[in-house]
This record gives structure tokens, sequence and C-alpha cells, in this order.
């Protein structure tokens, strides 16, 4: 078990130097270094005074270990475009973010594991027809469509909630959340919503193929045949069997919902680190664009991480007991 | 078996063994679900249309929406012909600058079906190569591509794309990255797409490796690689078409969201997502047939390409028969 | 139509042939038909079939593949999936008829009165859960056990079907086990609610030869302690030979010959079986050709008018592409045969 966590961890640690490799590259060679970290607004001597205090005349690997050093503190430099540490600017914009991303993942299990479990288990009732056509429009309509046309139903026309941004928020040391106040709350319901719905549709068929698979096996012709009640197959059988394999999956939708959440963020100006993303890229912002790529990797890896330890503690062919002799 | 009077040349017999190839068909179970579902043979007719419509939108469009000159100030923000203000010129209205909307939707749909073919096809082939080896190969290549594969699996089309983007447009000079700008698109779809064909053709390729007619062609000292390619090719090619289909989907909204956000294609070929994008600014305006028209055209072409997949994937399903 | 294949009291012979005098028979089968609606027509993959099981017997159920035998115990246990169904015939339990039950009357029979085993017990044991689980869930849905009483049992019946050290392996997960003992894992739960009758289909065809023999004399064994019929589903001969008390031989979904099993292997009277049965190889004995059977079963869409086999028969005449024969009893068995037939004595077969 121990082995088996220490190897993940070796494994991760690894994907992400990899990541920091590519993203130093980003830093160091494309465009100049130095405009990176004090902006455009110095003079050549002050630049040259820099390049020799910054050690940018070091060799490659000795650079590449302090931007490592300095990445893990958050030093990422100085944006282009704003001219403030990029380390902040990204802090500043995770709360805005992570919550959004939380509630659309709520969302979408809520959503998504009933809807695809019912409609494994009566696959020919007309509520699973219905539910299998939201499905596929689900996966037609891009995500931007989606929030626009919330924001013209629920906005425009009907007026209920707020059209953009993030109002209601509430500091909380250096955090800042929308879930204390009713005006967060009804802010934050339309970006999650429209974020949720394209993973809940895939959930859902996921889920429900692998119910199908499952409902087809022997042991649950095996169980049927020993007389076990309808429930015991469905719930104590079928669906355990069907939600191990869909863990890792739903596990990696939710890193999905990280990258998506840009656009949700760019349709409803939401103030998170997907729209600063979008913009350095117009802009050609490169220390933004590097600290990006690490923290996502970094995000990325976590939830890759959780997944495998769920993973193992779930499925018991995972673990090779010491009492285990088949002979 | 009986003589037949004369022997048929190879022209004969390749036509004929296409048209017994072609009843076969017609015949069999494939053509057979086909033909009861009406869904499916909508969409299919809905993808026709649209395809025609992109390919010949230059001979087909009422008008050329390229052409600065040809445009005319007064014609802006007309309404759809069924309103009050609508000009019969211009069926769906016209933007901000007086293009034809409906003109518009339709070279825009070439450039979306363009940059979704050619990201699918790369990726097919790249992927399809890719999986070749790494299945015949095996070993630590093989390990390697695959690690590869699933790191990358792990990052959403979405953010691959947006990334190599971003890469490029930092890496080469501005006015070499405009030019580049659709190249380089297609590029990065097809970098989020080549997975899953890799994936299944690996799969297939090993399996055939370890058949026996391999080890038999060893011995009689053909080399069991151009043997197997035809096997694997052959098995290969339903769920190929399945994956292409869906990846054509999933390509086509990715380029729509990347063209939204403002890294997609240039906007002086704009694609339906840079429609939706320009359109955008004038919806809460009431000006709302600008990104509403082709927001619809982009959902039904999307939709009849994702039943599609359905349909075939489900017909060539041995187990679901 | 022949009414019963066991009905012939002999007296000494009374436990081979299944005969209790009037002793109820656990499992009566009359006409019974499978039919399959399909693209291309309706497949009947069971034609009017009919058998019966005494209570402690063993019946061999013997085919090719595809001639119909698992089809048969599917539809006798009610597991039969749709578009699939019964279209004809009854299936009685003990004298009551349960092919027409309602879902929940039947699924409380399944398991509790009739048990049913398949062919590979790796995949019929859910990975997810204990070897202990499976059993004391079963026991638990039709007796009413306590968990611990449940629990004492499980370990009671894996010791009887031979695994060691019970208390520690009732713990663990079927992949622990290998192919062997998985199947008297398989075994154990088809009978801790001790059923009256336990349909096997293809036990040991997934297992080892060598463990092939362990295993069907466990089944045999156990069925005989706890009183429990067998209906043993198989395409092995030798099996069959070794352990079936009485054996139905099926060929294009249709009982061409049931009879004892000595009987059937040695004097069989129906063309199809004395083929498969001169097809077997023995060691020593005589040195002759094995004999062949030509051609192949036919698809069960294209089933011959007549008899089914009559096509490959080596003895076929007139009579037997027109009229598909009943069994007909010979001596100690009945064939479906008009070699047998005694209006045809007279006129002589080919």
């Amino acid at each position: 078990m121990i082995a088996f966590i220490i190897r993940r961890l070796l494994q991760a640690v690894l994907v992400m130097l990899v990541v920091a490799l590519v993203s130093f590259s980003l830093f160091q060679f494309v465009g100049d270094p130095i405009n990176n970290m004090v902006g455009q607004e110095s003079t050549v001597e002050q630049r040259n005074a820099l390049r020799e205090r910054l050690g940018l005349n070091d060799p490659i690997p000795i650079q590449f270990a302090r931007w490592v050093g300095n990445a893990v503190q958050g030093e990422f430099g100085i944006s282009y475009r704003i001219g403030e540490p990029v380390g902040q600017l990204l802090m500043e914009r995770l709360p805005a973010t992570i919550e959004l991303v939380a509630l659309s993942a709520v969302f979408a299990l809520l959503g998504g594991v009933p809807m695809g479990v019912y409609t494994g288990l009566k696959p020919r009732s007309w509520l699973s027809q219905v539910f299998l056509t939201v499905s596929l429009m689900g996966i037609s309509l891009p995500t931007f469509l989606i929030g626009i046309l919330m924001i013209l139903i629920f906005g425009v026309w009907l007026g209920w909630l707020p059209t953009f941004g993030r109002n209601g928020v509430v500091e909380l040391g250096p955090w800042s959340t929308s879930f204390l106040t009713v005006k967060g709350w009804a802010s934050i319901v339309m970006p999650a919503f429209t974020l949720a719905l394209f993973q809940l549709t895939l959930i859902m068929r996921l889920v429900r193929a692998e119910m199908l698979e499952v409902l087809r096996t022997d042991y649950i012709k095996f169980a049927r045949a020993r007389g076990l009640s309808k429930r015991a197959i469905n719930f104590g059988h079928a669906l355990k069997n069907t939600l191990v394999p869909v863990i890792t999956i739903i596990g990696l939708q939710i890193g999905t919902l990280l990258a998506f959440s840009i656009i949700t963020e760019t349709v409803f100006q939401w103030p998170g680190m997907g729209l600063l993303i979008i913009q350095a890229i117009q802009f050609v912002d490169i220390p933004i664009m590097a600290a990006y790529l690490v923290l996502i990797a970094f995000f990325f890896v976590l939830i890759n991480l959780t997944v495998d330890l769920i993973y193992y503690a779930v499925d018991p062919r995972l673990r090779v007991d010491r009492s285990s002799s088949a002979h | 078996m009986s003589t037949n009077a004369e022997p048929l040349s190879d022209r004969n017999r390749l036509s004929a063994r296409i048209a017994a190839r072609w009843h076969a068909f017609l015949d069999g179970d494939v053509f057979h679900s086909f033909k009861r579902s009406p869904t499916t043979i909508v969409a299919l007719v809905v993808t026709v249309i649209f395809f025609i419509a992109a390919l010949f939108a230059p001979w087909l469009a009422p008008h050329e929406t390229s052409n600065v000159a040809s445009l005319n100030l007064m014609d802006a923000f007309k309404p759809p012909v069924w309103q009050q203000g609508g000009d019969p010129n211009f069926l769906l209205g016209t933007d901000d600058q007086g293009r034809g909307v409906l003109s518009s939707i339709m070279f825009g749909l070439r450039i979306s079906l363009l940059v979704g073919f050619a990201s699918v096809l790369l990726a097919a082939v790249f992927g399809t190569v890719l999986g070749l080896i790494s299945g015949y190969l095996g070993g630590r290549l093989d390990s390697f591509i695959m690690r590869i594969a699933d790191i990358q699996l792990t990052f959403p089309a979405i953010l691959i794309a947006l990334l190599i983007d971003g890469i490029v447009g930092a890496a080469l000079p501005a006015d070499v990255a405009k030019n580049m700008k659709i190249y380089v698109l297609i590029l990065a779809i097809a970098a989020s797409l080549w997975v899953n064909f890799a994936r299944t053709v690996r799969g297939s390729t090993m399996v055939e490796r370890n058949k026996e007619y391999v080890q038999a062609a060893r011995v009689i000292g053909v080399h069991p690689a151009m043997i197997m390619l035809r096997h694997v090719l052959v098995n290969v090619t339903g769920p190929v078409l399945v994956i292409a289909t869906l990846s054509l989907a999933i390509a086509i909204l990715t380029e729509a969201t990347l063209s939204f956000l403002g890294v997609g294609v240039p906007v002086t070929n704009p694609s339906l997502g840079t429609l939706i994008r320009i359109g955008n600014d004038f919806l809460f305006s009431g000006e709302w047939w600008m990104s509403i028209f082709p927001g619809v055209a982009l959902v039904i072409l999307v939709l009849a390409v994702n039943l599609l997949g359905d349909w075939l994937r489900d017909a060539l399903n041995p187990k679901l028969r | 139509m022949p009414e019963s294949a066991t009905r012939t009291p002999q007296s000494g012979e009374a436990r081979r042939t299944g005969a209790r005098g009037n002793a109820r028979p656990v499992l009566e089968v009359n006409n019974l038909t499978v039919q399959f609606p399909t693209r291309r027509g309706t497949l009947t993959a069971v034609d009017d079939i009919s058998f019966q099981i005494a209570e402690g017997e063993v019946l061999g159920v013997v085919g090719e593949s595809g001639a119909g035998k698992s089809m048969t115990g599917t539809a006798v246990i009610g597991l039969l999936e749709p578009p699939g169904r019964i279209a004809g015939g009854e299936v009685l339990l003990e004298g009551r008829r349960i092919d027409n039950l309602p879902y929940e009357e039947m699924r409380k029979l399944r398991g509790d009165q009739i048990g049913m085993v398949f062919q590979d017990p790796l995949t019929s044991l859910n990975p997810l859960y204990t070897v202990g689980f499976h059993l004391t869930e079963t026991m638990r849905t039709h007796m009413n056990l306590s968990e611990r009483e449940a629990r004492q049992r499980a370990i009671d019946l894996l010791a009887e079907v031979g695994i060691p050290a019970p208390k520690q392996r009732i713990d663990q997960y079927p992949h622990h086990f290998s192919g062997g003992m998985r199947q008297r894992v398989v075994l154990a739960l088809a009978l801790c609610a001790n059923p009256r009758l336990i349909i096997a289909d293809e036990p040991t065809t997934a297992l080892d030869v060598s463990i092939q023999a362990q295993i069907i004399n466990l089944f045999k064994r156990l069925c005989r302690d706890h009183g429990t019929s067998l209906m043993l589903i198989t395409h092995d001969m030798g099996v069959i030979a070794e352990t079936a008390d009485r054996v139905a031989v099926m060929y294009a979904g249709r009982i061409v010959e049931v009879g004892p099993v000595r009987e059937v292997v040695k004097n069989a009277k129906h063309p199809y079986t004395e083929g498969l049965m001169g097809s077997i190889p023995t060691i020593g004995g005589e040195h002759e050709d094995l004999v062949q059977i030509s051609g192949t079963m036919p698809r069960l869409t294209e089933i011959p008018d007549g008899c089914a086999f009559n096509p490959r028969c080596p003895y076929v005449f007139e009579r037997c592409r027109r009229e598909r024969p009943d069994l007909i009893q010979v001596d100690r068995n009945y064939a479906a045969c008009w070699l047998h037939d005694p209006a045809e004595a007279q006129g002589g077969a080919s």
C-alpha cells in the first residue's frame, strides 16, 4: 500500500518537473526574460545590471533550479500587460475559479450519476428517452452558447439573475467567497450550471454505458440465478461495479471542468483565472502563460493522484494482500 | 466447380467484387438499422445539405461577404425578412457591417467544416500510425508513447489547443503567426484528438500480433508486418470510423469555442464561432439574429454529426445486434 | 407423445433409471418450445422437447454447440432474455407449473428450489465482494438466518466443498482463488439454500482437464448427499458417461434419444447418437477408424423437414424426409427415429 502511494507521488513529481521544464523554456527563451521580470519600462543599464544580478549568465540547469525554487514560492515574475506580479494576480483570482468549478462539479455529479443509473436500469422508459435526448443536446451545444442563451433567458428576458460579474462576495482572509450571500448565490448559479451541463451529460452517458455493460455480466446472471432481490442485484451488485471504473473518469472530468471554466468565465465576465489566461494568450503575456501552465498541471496531477488513491481503496483486485495465495 | 466459358478480366472481376460488396452491405445489418432509424436518416440528410452549402458557398451564397468593397453600411442591422424592417435580399438579416447573415453562415460553415475535417484527418492518420507502431513494436517505445497519451488524455482538448496556440503565438513573430494561425489551429485540435485513434489501433494491432498467422509468416520467411497490416486495418476500420465521426463533432465544437474566445481563426475568415462572438456584442441591444442564427446552425450541424456517430457505433457493435 | 422416459419400473434398477415407483418427478418438461424472433424470421432454438428428472437423479443433456442444451436450462430456470421466449409447452417443478409465474414468484424459487451453475467460475463471482458475502447474501435472501448463523453455515459449506482453511478464506475475494476452487465456491452457492434441482451448464469446460474429474465428482457426491437432482449440460460425453444416471441427446433443438447412460453409450438407438459414440477415441480395443458423421448440424434457421438429422443419416429413407419422428421406446431407451417404428420394421429399413 505504502509502496503504491510513494510510486504515484514520485510519478506526480516527475510530471510536474517536466511541466516546469516546458514552462521554464517558455519563460526564458521565448521573448526576453528580462522583460518578463521587470516589465518594459526599464533602461538598458538597469537591464544589464539585472541580468548580472539575476544570474542570467549562469548555466541553464542552475537557472532552471532557481526558477523552480521561485515557482514553488509562487514567484513567477511580472505580467507584461498588467505590470503586477503574476503570483499575486493568480491568487486574487483563484477563489472565483475554484468555487465555480466546485459548484459545477456538484451539479454535474448530482445530476449525471442518478440520471445515468436510471437510464441504465430502465432503458426503455419514456423518462429515459427524455434524458437521452437532453444528453444529446448537452453534448451538441457548445458551452458558450448555453451561457449566452441562459443570460438571454434568465437575465434579460426574465430578469431573475444578474447577467454578468461576480457579485455578493465576502472576504475571508486570503479567500473571497460567493456562498455567504443571496446575491453571491444568484451570481454563481448560472455560470455553474452552464459549466456543469456538458459534464453532466458526459457523466450520464458514461454511467449508463457502464451500467448496461455490467448488467450483461456473468456475475449478474448468476446473481439472478440465485434468486437475489431486484434491489440487491441492481444496487448492491450492478451499481457498485458500475461506479468503480466510473470514479476515475469522473475525477478526470473535474479536471475538464477546470479547463472549460475558461469559456464560462469569458461569457459571464466571471473574474477568475480563465479570463486572465485568455487575455494573456491574446497579448502574448508570457509570464502569465507560464505560470498558468504550472498551476493547471499541478491541479491535474493532484486530481489524478486523488483518483488513483480512491480507486485503489475501492477495488480489491488492486490490493495484493500478504495472505493471498491462489492455489 | 463448373468451368466458365471465358475467364473474367481483372477489371470485370474487380467491379463484380465491388457490386457484390455493395449488395452485401445493402443486405446487411448496418444498412438495415439505418433504414429503420428516421432520426439517423434526417441526420445524414442534414449533414449532406450543410456539406454542400459549405462546399459550394462561393457559388450558392446570395452575397459575397468577404469583399469589403461590396458592403453597404446602409444595409447594416437589418432584421430577418419576416420581421418589420426586413429586406428580402437578406433573408436572415444583416450584421453591423451590412453583411448578410445567411451568407456569412454559409462561409462560416466552410471554415468550420474545413478546420473540423482537417484536424480529424490529421489526428486519425497520426494516431493510426502511432498506434500501429506502438502495438507492433511493443516494449519501451510502446510504454513511452502510451504514457504520453495517458498524460495528454488528462488535459482536455480546449486546454491543449489553447496551449499550443499560445506557445506558437509566443514563439513566432507576430505577422508570421497571423498567417499560420489556421494551420496552428488545425494542428492544435488534432493534437487533442489523436489519442483515441492511437489507442484503438494499438489494441487491435496487439491482438493481431499475437495470432498464429503472424508466427506462421515468420516461419515461411514473409515479413509479418505486411500481412498483419491488412488484417489490422480491416478490423479497425469500423471503430476508427466511429471515433472519427464523434471526433468531428468535438473538433467543430472546439474550433467554435476557440474562435468565440478570440484565439481561433483570424477575423478575416470568420467561422461560426467567430460570428457568434461578433454577434454577441449586439445580443442585448436587441439585434439577436446576428448570433442566434449562426448558433442554431452550429448546433444543428454538431447534433447531426453526433447522431450519425451514435448510430454508427451502435450499428457496428456486434454485441448489440 | 411418450409421457415419461423414466416410468419403467424395474425394481433392481430403480435407482439407475431414476424411478421410484409412482414418486413424482422433481422436474417435468412437456413439449417445451423456445423461440427468438429475428429479422430473418422466427428462430426455434428448442423444438417441442419433453423429459423428466426424478428425485436425486443426474440427467445428462448432451449435444453439439447450438443444439439447444443451454437454452433448455435457461428456460427451465426462467432466465430467458427477451426477445427469447417460451413459445409453448410447460415446465413443472414438483408438480407445480413454473414457466408462467410472475417475476417475483419465480425469483423466490430461484436459488431456493432450483439452482443454476454456469461455465466460467471466474466471471460468475462479483470481484468486489468476498466469497463469504456471496454466500451469506444468498442464504439470507431465502432463509431466515442471522448474520452470524449464515456465516457459520457458509464456513461449513466451504469445508464441505473442499476449500481448505474455510475460516480464513471466507473473507477473501474471488481473485484469490484458483479456477477449480472458484467452481467449488460456485457449487457451494448453488447448494446453500438446499434446492431440489441444480442445472449445471458446462461446469467443467473452462477448467483444466486435471481438475475436471475432481469437480464433477464433487458435484455428483454433494448432490447425492443433499438429495438434489442434477441436470448436467455438456458437450463432453466422457463426463456424462462417468457421472450421469440417464442421458438425453439433443440435436438441432430436439431430443433425439433418452435413456440410461450405459444403454445409450453402448447400444445407441439413434443414428446420430451412434455416430457420436463412435467418434470417441478409445485406448486399446480394436483398431477401427474413428466414425465421422458427414456434414454439420443445420443452422436453426435452416432445419430440414421431417427428421432434422435426415441429410446426414446413413440409414435415411423416404419417411424421414417427410415426417418428424416422436420419441419411440426401444428396449430401455427412447429414440426419435423411424427405424424403430414397429410399422416400419415390417416394411424393412433400407
